[in-house]
């Protein structure tokens, strides 16, 4: 019996010819990721192992401070010192803001992260780098810790379920709302411990920011990891991030599947997840016309270029509603010089838009941009849970950037039809050609 | 004697410890705030030995580990659910938080109910009915013994695992 692409990663880091799951193995890690908030509390661990005084291999150690920065206040500021020191004395890898941004839009853009790789983060989306074909799963502090000690950590090998997406994909439909849609089909459960193997000819259809979006919500269903193969789209990524010396793997044939799920592209409309569960997701068609007080495009599922470019295909020429915030959050330094050059910045700025600092801060309810009590808010972020981007009684409504802009021109849950009317979208997968 | 605190399905992590409260990795913070927005009552009344009965996939959202260290500085003895998330339920054996999957004692128990709970044989005494937990794989078993993750590798070594 052959393997599965998560099983052939997980054996090569195992130095073993198979895995099959359920299996617990050792395994070698290439890239370990931590935010301020974890890195912190792996510190505290890191100190109670005996033995354990550096980092056993520093170069794979990755630190990016991005949920409480530009820091907030002095509680913040002071957990980003303790772990810049750390990392700075470990001579690990520190991306200071203004030359980084969020985790998941730096990694893969400053060519941290390939195909073949193995990753665990102290975040659990983390699973964003399984778009390059790589196996990389979120871990809490004390397994970041374990890894810095000895550059390994253990994992029990998941069983495998394979999306297989026909068709093509409807104008504005990105991957965003494929996600949105599996998740509502298989529920926020439905891949728990499991491999998300994303396989068919509607990938091609997406722009490539698209599969960055799936893996990254891959657990938002529970799962383990989510994975994409290598095709010519992700060599041309990695080839733009200066990505070199990777290994590229391939299911087998023959691996084995938990499960085979199809799923016709083509039917599905720009969706919207209601409050409170990523999986509570409906055609924006059949979605009510809700009053919205503030809108987020952005952070480390819809942060990429794509986004902000599909976001700007909306806003431009128009204004946010009155009494309303839109506010803009590009993934990386990266993303948010390239919208400059590409004049996105400017629509934002037009269209009274707030453009943020790369963050986590509205997401996770932290600054820049908290709800206050029964505020709605439309988000390109991940989880619509109870209280997670601020007052308890506020409702989060996910969606993609076209969604969320158009919203935010209507004042009301909407989608981008409703602002620019029939025309097609512009395509998002290629930077314009200047006039 | 254990209090019972029943909760829903789906409690993520940002339930157990909202984001903004994790800027610090003093326990006691911690444990102050653990489910500060789902359950008001419970910062305040919660004692040590105290159980969470959480209907299915208990955990979900977040990696922060600060969930299951918050559930223990709060005094929660262990968790009972049909299903874990899976980070979470990785955290929890690498801190030391016992978790039980016994279905059945979820549907049995109700909040505020006094149970009795043996956590190393997994047997859940709650309204003059014992059910017996899923045995845990020998793995997890071997660090759930230790008290978590860096007490098993301080007693065995590396070769340990």
């Amino acid at each position: 019996m052959g393997m599965t692409i998560t099983e052939k990663i997980l054996a090569a880091h195992a130095g073993k010819d198979v895995v099959r799951p359920g299996e617990i193995h050792m395994v070698k890690v290439d890239v370990n990721l931590a935010n301020e908030l974890s890195a912190a509390l792996a510190i505290d661990e890191f100190k109670k192992i005996e033995g354990a005084s550096r980092i056993k291999d520093p170069k794979t150690a990755v630190f990016v401070p991005d949920h409480f920065t530009p820091n907030k206040d002095i509680t913040t500021a002071k957990l980003v010192q303790r772990v810049r020191e750390f990392a700075l004395d470990q001579e690990a890898i520190w991306f200071e803001i203004g030359r980084a941004g969020i985790e998941h839009c730096v990694l893969p853009q400053n060519g941290l992260v390939g195909p073949g790789d193995l990753i665990i983060g102290g975040d659990s989306h983390t699973t964003t780098y399984g778009a390059l074909g790589a196996f990389a799963t979120g871990v809490g502090s004390t397994d970041v810790a374990v890894a810095w000690a000895i550059g390994e950590t253990w994992l029990k090998v998941p069983p495998t379920i394979k999306f297989v997406y026909k068709g093509a994909v409807r104008p504005w439909v990105v991957g965003k709302d494929v996600i949105l849609f599996t998740i509502g089909k298989i529920t926020v459960d439905g891949a728990t411990y499991k491999a998300m193997e994303f396989h068919g000819e509607a990938l091609a259809t997406m722009p490539f920011a698209s599969r960055f979006s799936m893996a990254n919500m891959s657990i938002e269903a529970g799962a383990k990891n989510g994975i994409f193969h290598v095709d010519e789209l992700t060599r041309e990524f990695l080839a733009g991030v200066h990505k070199e010396g990777y290994t590229e793997y391939q299911s087998d044939p023959d691996a084995d599947y938990d499960d085979v799920i199809e799923i016709d592209v083509s039917d599905i409309e720009p969706q919207v997840a209601y409050p409170s569960l990523p999986g509570n997701a409906h055609p924006i068609s059949e979605a009510p016309k809700v009053r919205v007080d503030q809108v987020v495009i952005g952070t480390c599922t819809n942060g990429w270029i794509e986004d902000m470019r599909q976001a700007a295909d909306v806003l431009r020429g128009q204004k946010v509603a009155m009494g309303l915030r839109c506010i803009i959050v590009p993934g990386s330094q990266i993303v948010y010089k390239q919208a400059l050059k590409e004049g996105l910045i400017d629509v934002f700025a037009e269209a009274d838009c707030i453009v943020s600092t790369s963050t986590c801060g509205p997401c996770i309810g932290g600054h820049m941009g908290v709800l206050g009590d029964d505020e709605v808010c439309v988000s390109t972020t991940n989880r619509n849970f109870v209280g997670r981007m601020g007052a308890r009684s506020a409702q989060i409504y996910l969606a993609n950037p076209a969604v969320a802009a158009a919203s935010a021109v209507a004042g009301e849950l909407t989608g981008p039809e409703s602002i620019v009317g029939s025309r097609a979208p512009v395509p998002i997968d290629r930077e314009p050609v200047a006039a | 004697m254990s209090r019972v605190w029943k909760l829903h399905a789906n409690v993520n992590t940002d339930e157990i410890i909202p984001g903004r409260y994790n800027v610090t990795t003093d326990r006691s913070q911690l444990g102050r705030y653990c489910l500060c927005e789902v359950r008001p009552d419970f910062p305040e009344n919660v004692k040590p030995g105290d159980i969470i009965v959480a209907e299915s996939n208990f955990g979900c959202g977040s990696s922060r580990e600060h969930a299951p260290v918050a559930l223990q500085a709060a005094g929660i003895k262990a968790v009972i659910a049909p299903t874990f998330a899976r980070i979470f339920y990785r955290n929890a054996i690498n801190v030391g938080l016992p978790l039980l999957i016994c279905p059945e004692a979820v549907e049995a128990a109700g909040d505020g109910d006094d149970a009795e709970v043996d956590i190393e044989s997994g047997s859940i005494r709650v309204r003059q009915q014992t059910y017996q937990a899923a045995p845990v794989p020998p793995f997890v078993q071997r660090i759930a013994e230790a008290g978590g993750i860096l007490e098993f590798i301080r007693r065995y070594g590396w070769e340990g695992i």
